[in-house]
């Protein structure tokens, strides 16, 4: 069994990655389930997306100290969520913060830094990914969901292999945008050995 | 055919496809919306789909449907049931020919509604069936079975999932045969259509006769089980099947204790509920929302002479309120079951966590809106009666312009009572596109008629854009995809008798100020509608940037806008070029024209 979370901020694109990672097991003949954060927590709330992987999955939420992998789109929300992971488990993270209102607003100041420090202080297996900088050679700040997951094959954790997850972006992501995430999905993964 | 990645809702719609539904409607409502979408998507043509105004109009269509022999189905969300609540209490002692099916979906933490409402109570009150499916495999084919019992019964059904299997994904093996349901026509009686009150006297009788045969019936339904031995027992259904399976597994007690699952509430299972009682001495009920089972169970010992404890939600076993959860199953299975929870892993605790509560979208244009009307009125005794749709999100910091929200259409009523009591004050309403078609012009025309002064604020964005885009009236687009007549909401008012009505831009931000001005001045009801897209149906503009040479750091910006683009950079104001849409509105806004847009 393979429970992935993958968390962010609502807008940053993880329902799609959620679906390509269970389009994956499906194509492998694998079971999936899914569960995603949908209406008002989408307007720039947290958001998680569950995926769950293999037979006997019951709950399509995963348990607190279940999850193999955290895939983070912000350093935040993968500290909010670090407590899903099981023990040795691998966190993939995106370095750049996305400070709410709520921080501006405010005389503190939010900080993605203390957050990285925090996710290494506390796990093993954590890979931070300059997340900002694909989205900026590949034209669009779109593909943050793609990129991280080309981290998170290349971790090896998923147990799905780059050509597995090119064949399911092909069959999810639409052709015009297909070439801009199979290179940001590259990129992701280049970015691990890094 | 290949297993597929369907989410709930999506499930429910390919079985309905399949059951041979001919007319479906409904009115959007997270999280049941992409039921009646999905219908519309994978459309073979044979299916009539239309998102209705409001949701008594939609159920009264998918009666006149199902009164005619085709299977109908409608959907929307459960506070969604409260405004159709009046065709459902009268339907239920009508009845239908084809099976009917009443899609009703709850939201139980809330995560995204107004109430924690449990819509397995209409059934009771209604006296109808309900089926509450546990996963999105079990829903595809549930529904089918909830239309086949409709016709067995002649009678609506309800069909409740909850948000989490709406909104869960399984791999389902769907196959594209679809029942053959002729349609044999509406056949006059007036005997049976047209309800007087000895119809319904004469009715009462049946339902009050039919319901125990349906329990009867129930106990041998597929979608109910009983599993596992011992002297407890849990009682579950719906998602909460789930979880209490998983919770199982954890503590490495399956098999240890009996485990009822009930998908059918109503008319309650008794045979089956009596068989799970048959050598037990304590049980526990885990569910969602109220405690329903619970009091089924309680009242089926009363009647028997049964002596059970009975642990759940009415003796705060359970928490009474929010959604279930794996944790919550197995701390209650632990300790009902005498066993030992595997323990988490010990973490330091983690920095101060951002609070992210859900705001308007950068380059919204509602926040323009908003800013304008707050500016207008600085100074003066105002009431900002809000409304539900994205709308309501307003009300967040350092816009703090939703001073009232109670359900669709409320806003405009709320604030004339406001009014009534208190007449020195100006009152605003502010309400949105779809949410004016859907309840407000009732309230619109109740203003006018009793002369009470509201400025009402029309925030049309083009779209129903909360639940994900839907059309309506105003939009000119169906569901079935053709061209319609688009409905203007100015003619509508100025035919409902509102005098003063005026469009603007609300990103003109001078025009609406005046606009604003000039309706809060007059002497009658008064409305302004802001005609402007949301971001999601156009196109982004080039984003604005902050000319850090001018930027004073007054954060004038920040705190009057509060847009999730504009950040609190190193000494300056920062504008995050991935999410600024262009709308500009902060351009009009800073003291020292530091921001601008590209060039």
């Amino acid at each position: 069994m393979i429970n992935c979370l993958l968390t962010g901020v609502g807008g940053q694109g993880t329902v799609l990655a959620s679906k390509l990672i269970a389009q994956c097991a499906i194509n492998e003949g694998l079971n999936a389930k899914t569960a995603e954060t949908i209406g008002m927590a989408q307007r720039g709330g947290s958001v998680v997306s569950h995926v769950r992987i293999g037979e006997d999955i019951h709950s399509p939420l995963i348990p607190l100290g279940a999850a193999d992998i955290i895939i983070g789109f912000e350093p935040g929300e993968a500290v909010r969520s670090l407590p899903y992971l099981k023990k040795g488990g691998t966190v993939i993270v995106c370095g750049k913060a996305i400070k709410p209102t709520t921080d501006s607003l405010s005389e503190t100041s939010y900080s993605g830094e203390d957050m990285l420090a925090y996710l290494l202080s506390e796990e093993q297996n954590v890979i931070v990914i300059d997340g900002e900088e694909i989205c900026r050679k590949c034209g669009s700040a779109k593909v943050l969901n793609t990129a991280l997951l080309g981290a998170a094959a290349k971790s090896g954790t998923l147990g799905f292999s780059a050509e597995q997850f090119k064949s399911a972006m092909e069959m999810k992501i639409k052709e015009k945008f297909l070439q801009m995430n199979l290179e940001a999905f590259e990129l992701g993964a280049d970015a691990v050995d890094k | 055919m290949a297993k597929q990645l369907l989410m709930g809702n999506q499930a429910i719609a390919l079985g309905a496809i399949r059951a041979g539904v001919k007319v479906v409607t409904g009115y959007p409502g997270t999280p049941s919306t992409e039921v009646l979408e999905t219908v519309a998507e994978e459309n073979n043509g044979n299916v009539y789909v239309e998102w209705s105004v409001n949701e008594k109009s939609a159920l009264e269509v998918a009666a006149g449907a199902a009164y005619s022999g085709a299977r109908s189905m409608v959907t929307m969300k459960q506070v969604g049931l409260n405004v159709a609540s009046d065709p459902l209490m009268s339907l239920a002692y009508i009845g239908v020919k084809a099976g009917m099916v009443i899609l009703v979906a709850d939201d139980p933490g809330p995560i995204s509604s107004q109430t924690e409402q449990d819509t397995r109570h209409f059934a009771f009150y209604s006296k109808l069936p309900v089926f509450d499916p546990s996963t999105p495999e079990e829903a595809y084919t549930m529904i089918g079975d909830a239309f086949d019992y409709s016709e067995k019964y002649q009678t609506p059904v309800l069909f409740r999932p909850t948000t989490r299997l709406c909104h869960g994904c399984a791999a389902i093996e769907t196959d594209s045969t679809v029942a053959d349901k002729p349609v044999e026509g509406f056949i006059k009686d007036t005997s049976k259509w047209v309800i007087f009150p000895k119809t319904t006297y004469r009715n009462h009788i049946k339902i009050e006769e039919r319901n125990p045969k349906i329990g009867e019936d129930f106990s041998s339904y597929k979608g109910n089980s009983l599993t596992g031995d011992g002297k407890k027992g849990i009682a579950t259904g719906g998602v909460c099947y789930q979880y209490v399976k998983e919770a199982l597994s954890m503590l490495s007690a399956d098999g240890d204790c009996k485990l009822l699952k009930l998908a059918t509430v109503h008319p309650f299972p008794e045979t089956l509920a009596l068989s799970f009682f048959d050598g037990l001495e304590e049980v526990l009920v885990v569910e969602e929302l109220d405690p329903v089972i619970e009091k089924q169970l309680i009242f089926l010992c009363g009647k028997h002479g049964i002596k059970l404890t009975i642990h759940g939600k009415l003796d705060r076993f359970a928490p009474t309120a929010g959604e279930s959860s794996v944790e919550l199953c197995l701390s209650m299975l632990s300790k009902f079951l005498g066993k030992t929870a595997p323990a988490l892993a010990a973490r330091t605790a983690p920095p101060p966590l951002p609070v992210r509560p859900p705001v308007l979208c950068a380059g919204c244009p509602h926040r323009a809106s908003f800013y304008t009307v707050k500016r207008a009125m600085k100074g003066r005794k105002a009431v900002f009666s809000g409304d539900i749709g994205c709308y309501t999100l307003g009300n967040a910091m350092p816009l703090d312009m939703v001073d009232t929200c109670l359900c669709m259409g409320a806003g405009i009523t709320v604030a004339q009572g406001i009014h009534r009591a208190e007449p020195d004050t100006v009152n605003f309403a502010f309400v949105g596109d779809s949410t004016f078609f859907h309840t407000g012009i009732p309230g619109i025309l109740n203003a006018v008629y009793n002369q009470t002064k509201i400025v009402v604020m029309v925030l049309d964005n083009s779209t129903t854009a909360m639940t994900g885009h839907q059309p309506h009236p105003g939009t000119g687009m169906t569901m079935m995809g053709e061209i319609a007549q688009k409905i203007s909401i100015p003619d509508m008012l100025r035919a409902m008798g509102v005098t003063s009505v005026e469009v603007v831009d609300p990103l003109d931000l001078k025009e609406t100020e005046a606009a604003v001005r000039r309706a809060a001045e007059c002497e009658a009801v008064s409305a302004v509608i802001c005609k402007s897209p949301c971001i999601a149906v156009t196109k982004p503009k080039p984003s604005y940037t902050v000319d850090a040479e001018k930027c004073t750091n007054c954060k004038v910006c920040i705190k009057q806008l509060g847009c999730p683009a504009i950040v609190k950079g190193e000494g300056k104001a920062e504008i995050d070029r991935s999410l600024c849409y262009g709308c500009g509105i902060c351009e009009g806004i800073c003291p020292f024209g530091a921001i601008g847009g590209e060039k």
